[in-house]
């Protein structure tokens, strides 16, 4: 049964792909919250666009997407998050972003804005800004409870947000994020913006997944063009998304473990990432590979040498990284550590449709290369690997399976690499099209979507970071956990400030 | 655990990896880093890193110098966690409004004297994110800014370059003691 059978809508949009958009009114919003209140469907995005709200929802087997539009008449629609949590952040962001208002939402305080900007509304009504009001932290009543306020300068290389910890002696009773400070505008810099400079921007909302973020772009660009990218450009895209996930994982175990204290990992994790960036240099000329993956293919072919260095580098990971898993796996320290700490429930890992290891972690097994899917996956073999612990245990042994993953995939991609072009015509065809595209990076999905005119330049985009659903749950994984445990629990997140803030 | 540490004994460090184009400017800016911070700061410079809006594609490689191939700390130089231990920011992002005060009161709270480092495109004039409504548009229109390191982002041989390029503008200020 499809999503869109049980939802009432007036009509659907003619020219959004590759799956359907459908005006709806009040009842039909309705009955999908209430289909996401129930569990029947996943919340995969909720944004705007003008005075129209748009939702996007994944079916049950994780391979049926669409979308719904409700035109906010009055300014304002039926809250999501009052029977759906996960939407409440996004409710907070587009009312400061839009100046639309949830009704009967939850929470009403600013979520992106901090007061700062010389108008509000930004992308709405443009409204003069207010003198900006204290924010209200949620509160935590109790004997002997103190508050740690952290950020939005940290104490390492970080990104910049706020951590509010009520505490009670070292145990975390509530712990409140508030984020925004890297709020860019970058969806008010994508309006009317060519789709060159689009591209750029989108690879650069969070410049870790830069190539993720890119090929999410591109497909959806590609899928409201009707485009289709050669065979090669989506095998090199392959290679440079596989790239970026090993070297983000061992990035991250190495940070994990180094929160710990236990250096030698970090040590050794930092030269194998530094080999892959040293590799992807010599490949494709930027060591992030960012802005080689636009809408159409790639802009530029693997260098000669390239498949020879990857595999090279395929041959070091393999000598030295099953060492360093023994290690991590042996050592009772470290163990101690990341066992049983900032356990993440499976339902609250469905509910919120965490994406990536915080998702696989806990028992979600969704992976966009897998379901719904997008070329090459869909030709090569590799697992989904998924835990049910919901540690930083887990955590870290989700990144390590998909680094093994990763490693046969890129095999794969090199052994059948097709012979071709690897950039086709990009342009407007005259009229307004939409298209969505979800890309796996290495924390999760990322969606996209866009509106093209019919000039071939972008009328809206919206990117939605996985980290979006997953921050929340960093709040409710530290829960009882012990303060010097945060950075550990918070690691093994690694969510996206720049993303989520865009 | 044993093996990892008695190859890392044996094969020799990685600091001196193989060769490529990049290496012999890196052995060249590591004596001349040394030689210049060992005059001026006592063979020390502290840094504090302050993100102000990036897309924390700088982060990545400002992490990447104290891993073992470019290893920081053998210059003098080093990552500390709060701007009263430091002599240098070092501030990425195209300093987002959100971001503005932060910035300034993590420069008001680091000692004199003190040196701004602007790391990337967006930090020196806003690049990509120029004309946002949420943007101030670059360090220098937040903070006196003495050095900027270009690139999106920089690679850690870039920002090597820049902080021996900085030693030396240090050397040149006349409120050093």
């Amino acid at each position: 049964m499809g999503l869109l059978d049980t939802i009432t809508y007036r009509e659907m949009a003619k020219q959004h792909r590759p799956w359907p958009r459908a005006i709806v009114g009040d009842d039909g919003w309705r009955q999908a919250i209430e289909r996401l209140a129930d569990g029947r469907a996943t919340l995969l995005g909720l944004w705007c666009d003008k005075t129209c709200v748009h939702m996007a929802l994944l079916g049950e087997r994780f391979d049926d997407i669409a979308v719904l539009s409700f035109d906010c008449k009055g300014g304002s629609y039926p809250s999501v998050g009052a029977r759906h949590p996960p939407a409440i952040r996004l409710e907070r962001a587009i009312r400061d972003l839009f100046g639309l208002e949830a009704t009967s939402a939850p929470d009403t305080r600013s979520w992106l804005d901090l007061g700062a900007w010389d108008v509000r509304a930004p992308l709405g009504a443009r409204r003069p800004a207010k003198t900006a009001t204290p924010y209200a932290f949620l509160p935590a009543e109790g004997e002997g409870l103190h508050q740690i306020a952290v950020g939005p300068v940290h104490a390492g290389i970080i990104e910049p947000g706020h951590f509010r910890f009520t505490a009670n002696g070292e145990h975390v009773v509530r712990l409140e994020q508030r984020l925004g400070y890297a709020h860019k505008g970058i969806e008010s810099l994508m309006a009317f913006a060519s789709l060159e400079h689009a591209g750029k921007l989108a690879a650069r909302t969070s410049g870790d997944s830069t190539v993720a973020y890119s090929i999410a772009f591109a497909r959806a660009v590609e899928a409201a063009l009707q485009v289709t990218p050669s065979k090669r450009a989506v095998y090199l895209r392959a290679l440079m998304a596989e790239l970026e996930r090993i070297a983000n994982h061992f990035g991250d175990i190495g940070a994990i473990c180094n929160d710990a204290s236990f250096a030698i990992m970090h040590a050794q994790c930092g030269i194998l990432r530094e080999r892959i960036l040293r590799a992807a240099d010599a490949c494709f000329g930027h060591r992030l590979m960012m802005d080689v993956v636009v809408p159409g293919g790639v802009i530029s072919d693997i260098a000669a040498d390239g498949p020879m260095q990857v595999r090279a580098l395929l041959a070091e990971i393999r000598r030295t990284f099953p060492r360093l898993i023994e290690l991590y796996d042996n050592t009772a320290s470290l163990q101690d550590r990341t066992v049983t700490t900032g356990i993440v429930t499976a339902d609250l890992a469905r509910q919120f449709g965490a994406g990536g290891y915080v998702g696989r972690a806990s028992g979600r097994g969704f992976d966009a290369r897998r379901t719904p899917g997008y070329a090459p996956y869909g030709v090569l073999a590799f697992e989904v690997p998924v835990l049910s612990a919901g540690d930083v245990n887990a955590r870290v042994w989700i990144r390590i399976r998909e680094i093994e993953q990763s490693l046969s995939l890129i095999d794969q991609i090199l052994s059948a690499l097709p012979r071709g072009a690897i950039k086709a015509a990009v342009a407007g065809n005259g009229e307004v099209c939409e298209g969505l595209a979800l890309a796996e990076a290495f924390r999760g999905d990322v969606l996209a979507w866009v509106r093209i005119d019919g000039e071939g330049s972008v009328a809206r985009c919206h990117m939605r970071d996985a980290s979006w659903f997953q921050w929340p749950l960093l709040e409710a994984a530290i829960e009882g956990n012990i303060v010097a445990d945060f950075p550990l629990c918070n690691k093994s997140f690694n969510c996206s400030y720049s993303g989520h803030d865009l | 655990m044993r093996k990892t540490l008695f190859e890392s004994l044996t094969h020799g460090p990685l600091t001196e990896p193989a060769p490529q184009p990049d290496e012999a400017d890196l052995a060249e800016l590591a004596a001349s880093v040394s030689r210049a911070a060992r005059a001026r700061l006592g063979r020390s410079l502290s840094i504090r890193h302050v993100d102000a809006g990036s897309c924390n594609g700088c982060e990545l490689e400002i992490h990447a110098l104290s891993n073992a191939f470019y290893d920081l700390e053998r210059l003098g130089l080093r990552f500390v966690a709060s701007p009263r231990h430091a002599d240098v920011l070092m501030v990425t992002g195209p300093v987002t409004k959100n971001m503005r005060e932060a910035l300034l009161r993590t420069y008001n709270a680091t000692p004199d004297p003190k040196w701004v480092i602007a790391i990337g495109a967006c930090a020196v004039d806003g690049g990509i994110f120029a004309g946002s409504y949420a943007i101030e548009g670059g360090v220098k229109d937040v903070l006196p800014v003495d050095l900027t390191i270009l690139g999106c982002p920089p690679s850690p041989t870039e920002l090597l370059k820049g902080l021996v390029a900085l030693l030396g503008h240090v050397s040149k200020k006349p409120n050093i003691p």
